[in-house]
């Protein structure tokens, strides 16, 4: 009963998506906590947790290479940052190399694909990997050759001796124990020898995304597929009264009506059909509805009234300096939806009292877990394989429709069911990014200096992704409902709300209180940058003013506080690169900002600089031109990291002139693109340019988070120094701009 | 029973009149080019070309397309030989999740048979109907000017 998922083959003849697989991988996942500690030092990445070779990387007899990655691919590139890892240290083709990513049955549980900690965690642990398995077949081929290692070259699959004489990978694999320990003390490559890392390479999803090949969930047709469509209750906690189907079940092509308690859904032959069905039967729904949702426009100061306990996370020096001048300001970000284009989407087959899920979320093995709860079922009776999605930045619906995939499957068993979302009831359901807001307050002394700093920080957890299955929409919709688990604060170092909280300045007398709010009025969990983007946000405004107050240009200001040297080089490059002048002329309306964060203070440094104009008459504040600095650490891939940050860049501009879920005081009223409207083409910045600062043979450094909070702090200080009016409430949105500027 | 014509090719789909092409596309002719997004014409993600016009697929029934020629990415050219728009998008690395490309490079195909000659602002109007959450939209300006560029210059080359 345990392992029948890992030959699976119904999906074959669909193409691209297609795993077929030989192997008993449950043997090279083994290890983990139950393996002997490996001696010497701590194995770096997610080698550490996962040992073995094999559960990285296997070389095949025809010489093609498989790599495990536990991470999946989000949309980011890391497909092929892993590709360049692996090819790089093991000297073979990327061509040679195939990427299996995510999956229950065949790759490590690496957990969450999420707070930028691919490359650190998993792409390390392919390299060390790699690397190890390089220097075996070399002294295996030096054994065969009666040579020495050291005196062979490889390349491209094949060992080359002095003499001419070669053996290729493949002839050495017959015999080779690759379930063994990776020796970390192998080491990887140097910088300056490499021949794939750091150099360009084409991301290897794109020309199959261009050709209309299958790259999604949402394009799986295996036999015999049949789709489903959910209804969701009209609110939070609505519970479902009662329900005729009668009607809804003699439509053409209904196969079924599936209902238990609250969670209703119906499957038919065609997806048309499905919807059509979905519509009719949200008409014959009756629910009880009773939830009374807080006031929108008093949401802060109802959540601050809310019950929080508080840490201190930084207590330096002694706080309450008075300093020569002083300033106190409070900043705020609403409920952020994150707004994928491709509503979430789920396969489920259950079949023979197995479940096999292909879901677009970014933990297999926690969704694997969540489902195995909801649905009464072992873990070995449940696979996850992650299948590529429209771009989440998060915990957006894709673990619920995985959930209400798995639950539909169970009511007709042996047909492969594909249910996706609506527009309405990803925006109306989707677990948003938190409200929060923060207060900081500072001295200046008389040389300009920061000597006082105070701050903060109220907010919800940022993290109600599945581990319970109460987590799962579904879960708390069934008649034997599931409760959510109890909300726990992310701690520190990454931190939750409380994520960049702590300034990265050189402040001597500093405090900075994290209040943590157990109660959600608003379904929430994690969006890219959790807490960072408002923190970043708060505290580079916050910046800017205590630039003004001590008269200090605020590129100038914010480097008399920084020690770090790398992150004195991103701010330099970011503002040389943009002309940064201080008290640059520009015309009524425009205005120059600038702002800077390493991603929790662990990640990526990144700076942003940019121009804006803002219209009097509209109140729209338009970006012009953006200039940005990035130190990822060593770059794999320049383009993919400049891709990642010019996202942030735009994203976060979206977030921050524009965006705020809505709501009245029973349901979520932003259910689609124009009640929750998103930056269009027009409104584009004039210009995006990034400038990667490489860090050979330093460790990778999560990138893709690093310029959210930059850009909404760059954004803020510009339009104050448009119209000399400091926001401090987001989003900076046409109405709340004429309001600001008096119009 | 209707007839349509999807890249050069008349097609039989046993749908009911009233049905959105976008469903036909994907699952009756098994073409994954056109997304579903929104299913409300907000997004652009379904855009595909009738008669040379982008349209949103969601909101488009098959019993309009009688005797009209509709085309899809996949008619633009494939994997191994991916026509000018699409050669451009994987010159500039123009997608992240990609979702929202394909609609993309449907309207810019249409964007450069109406407007070879459109200016940045031209250009930004009318791709003004699709939206990308990735933020690929600089990218895909790059894109887009590239492929009007090489477009531009293979047409000046046929003409002389
Ligand atoms: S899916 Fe057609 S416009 Fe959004
Ligand atoms: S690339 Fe992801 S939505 Fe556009």
């Amino acid at each position: 009963m345990n392992a029948p998922h890992s030959r699976r083959t119904f999906i074959a003849g669909t193409g691209a998506l297609v795993v077929s697989f030989s192997l008993n991988r449950a043997f090279a996942q083994e290890g983990g906590a139950a393996a002997p500690k490996p001696p010497g030092p701590k194995l770096p990445g997610d080698l550490s947790k996962f040992p073995k070779m094999d559960s990285w990387i296997k070389l095949e007899a025809d010489g093609r290479v498989t790599v495990f990655a536990g991470k999946a691919e989000l949309g980011t590139g890391i497909k092929t940052a892993f590709t360049q890892c692996a090819a790089e240290e093991l000297d073979v083709a990327s061509s040679a190399i195939t990427m299996i990513t995510a999956d229950t049955a065949l790759t490590t549980d690496e957990g969450y694909t999420a707070g930028s900690h691919s490359m650190q965690d998993c792409g390390t642990a392919i390299r060390f990997a790699a690397a190890d398995l390089r220097a075996i077949l070399l002294e295996l081929a030096a054994t065969r050759l009666s040579l020495d290692a050291a005196s062979l070259k490889s390349a491209d699959g094949t060992i080359t001796a002095a003499d001419g004489r070669t053996v290729k990978y493949g002839e050495l694999v017959e015999g080779l124990d690759q379930h063994r320990d990776v020796r970390a003390e192998t080491g990887i490559k140097k910088s300056g020898t490499f021949a794939v890392i750091g150099k360009p390479m084409n991301r290897v999803d794109i020309p199959g995304k261009l050709t209309g090949g299958e790259s999604y969930v949402q394009d799986m047709r295996p036999e015999g597929l049949l789709h489903a469509r959910v209804v969701r209750p009209p609110a939070y906690g609505a519970k479902l009264a009662g329900i005729d189907t009668a009607a809804v079940e003699k439509l053409p092509g209904v196969v079924k009506v599936v209902r238990d308690g609250s969670f209703l859904a119906v499957v038919a032959e065609r997806e048309d059909q499905a919807i059509l069905a979905m519509h009719v039967l949200e008409d014959a729904a009756r629910w009880n509805d009773t939830t009374a949702l807080p006031k929108q426009s008093d949401i802060q100061s109802y959540l601050r009234a809310l019950p929080s306990s508080a840490t201190t996370i930084l207590d330096r020096g002694t706080i309450g300096q008075p300093g020569v001048k002083a300033l106190r300001a409070t900043y705020s970000r609403p409920y952020k939806s994150h707004g994928s284009i491709g509503p979430s989407c789920a396969v489920a087959l259950f079949d023979g009292g197995n479940l096999t899920v292909w879901s677009h979320g970014q933990g297999m093995f926690p969704l694997r877990s969540a489902l195995s709860k909801l649905l009464s079922l072992a873990p070995e009776q449940v696979r996850c394989i992650h299948t590529q999605g429209s771009g989440c930045y998060g915990h957006n619906g894709a673990d619920d429709s995985a959930a209400d995939a798995a639950l539909i499957a169970r009511a007709l068993p042996g047909r492969p069911i594909r249910v996706q979302l609506m527009r309405e009831q990803e925006h109306g359901w989707e677990p948003f990014g938190p409200a929060m807001s923060a207060q900081a307050s500072a001295a200046v002394d008389d040389s300009g200096k920061l000597i006082d700093w105070q701050y903060e920080v109220w907010s919800n957890t940022h993290n109600m992704r599945p581990g319970g299955a109460g987590n799962l929409l579904a879960g708390q919709l069934i008649e034997a409902a599931f409760k959510p688990d109890d909300p726990k604060p992310i701690p520190q170092p990454e931190g939750g709300g409380d994520r960049n909280s702590i300034p990265l300045y050189a402040l001597p007398n500093a405090r900075v209180i994290s209040r943590f709010i157990p109660q959600m009025p608003i379904r929430i969990s994690a969006l890219r940058g959790l807490g960072a983007y408002l923190n970043v946000f708060a505290i580079e405004s916050f910046m800017d003013e205590m630039a003004d107050l001590a008269g200090t240009d605020p590129v100038e200001f914010r480097l008399k506080h920084l020690e770090d040297a790398r992150a004195r080089d991103v701010v330099t490059k970011a503002a040389t690169e943009f002309g940064w002048q201080p008290n640059a002329k520009l015309p009524r309306g425009r205005g120059q900002g600038f702002a800077f964060a390493r991603y929790k203070n662990l990640g990526a440094y990144c700076a942003v600089a940019m121009d804006v104009s803002v219209d009097r008459q509209t109140g729209i504040v338009k970006i012009g031109r953006v200039v940005a600095a990035v130190d990822s650490g060593e770059a794999v891939n320049h383009d993919g990291i400049r891709n990642q940050i010019e996202g942030a860049i735009v994203q976060s501009a979206s977030w921050t002139t524009l965006e705020e879920v809505t709501f009245s005081d029973k349901e979520i009223t932003s259910r689609d693109w124009s009640s929750y409207p998103i930056l269009r083409f027009p409104d584009m910045p004039d210009s995006v340019d990034v400038h990667v600062i490489d860090r050979p043979d330093q460790p990778f450094l999560g990138t893709g988070e690093a310029g959210q909070g930059p850009t909404a702090a760059a954004i803020a200080n510009a339009v104050q120094r448009a119209t000399g009016v400091r926001m401090r409430d987001l989003p900076l949105n046409p109405a709340r701009v004429k309001a600001a500027i008096g119009v | 029973m209707a007839t349509i014509t999807v890249n050069g090719k008349q097609v039989k789909v046993d749908a009911a009149p009233s049905t959105p092409l976008l469903y036909v596309l994907r699952n009756d002719l098994k073409l994954n080019g056109a997304k579903f997004g929104c299913g409300l014409g907000q997004c652009g993600a379904c855009t595909v070309l009738v008669d040379k016009e982008p349209v949103y697929s969601c909101l488009t029934p098959i019993s309009v397309l009688e005797g009209r020629q509709v085309t899809t990415i996949e008619g633009l050219g494939t994997r191994e030989d991916p026509g000018p728009v699409q050669r451009a998008f994987i010159a500039e690395q123009a997608a992240q999740c990609g979702y929202c490309i394909p609609g993309m490079v449907m309207r810019t195909q249409a964007l450069i048979e109406h407007k070879p000659h459109a200016s940045e602002s031209e250009i930004r109007d009318y791709m003004a109907p699709n939206l990308c959450r990735c933020g690929t939209q600089i990218r895909i300006l790059r894109a887009i000017r590239r492929a009007m560029n090489e477009m531009r210059t293979a047409s000046a080359e046929i003409a002389r």
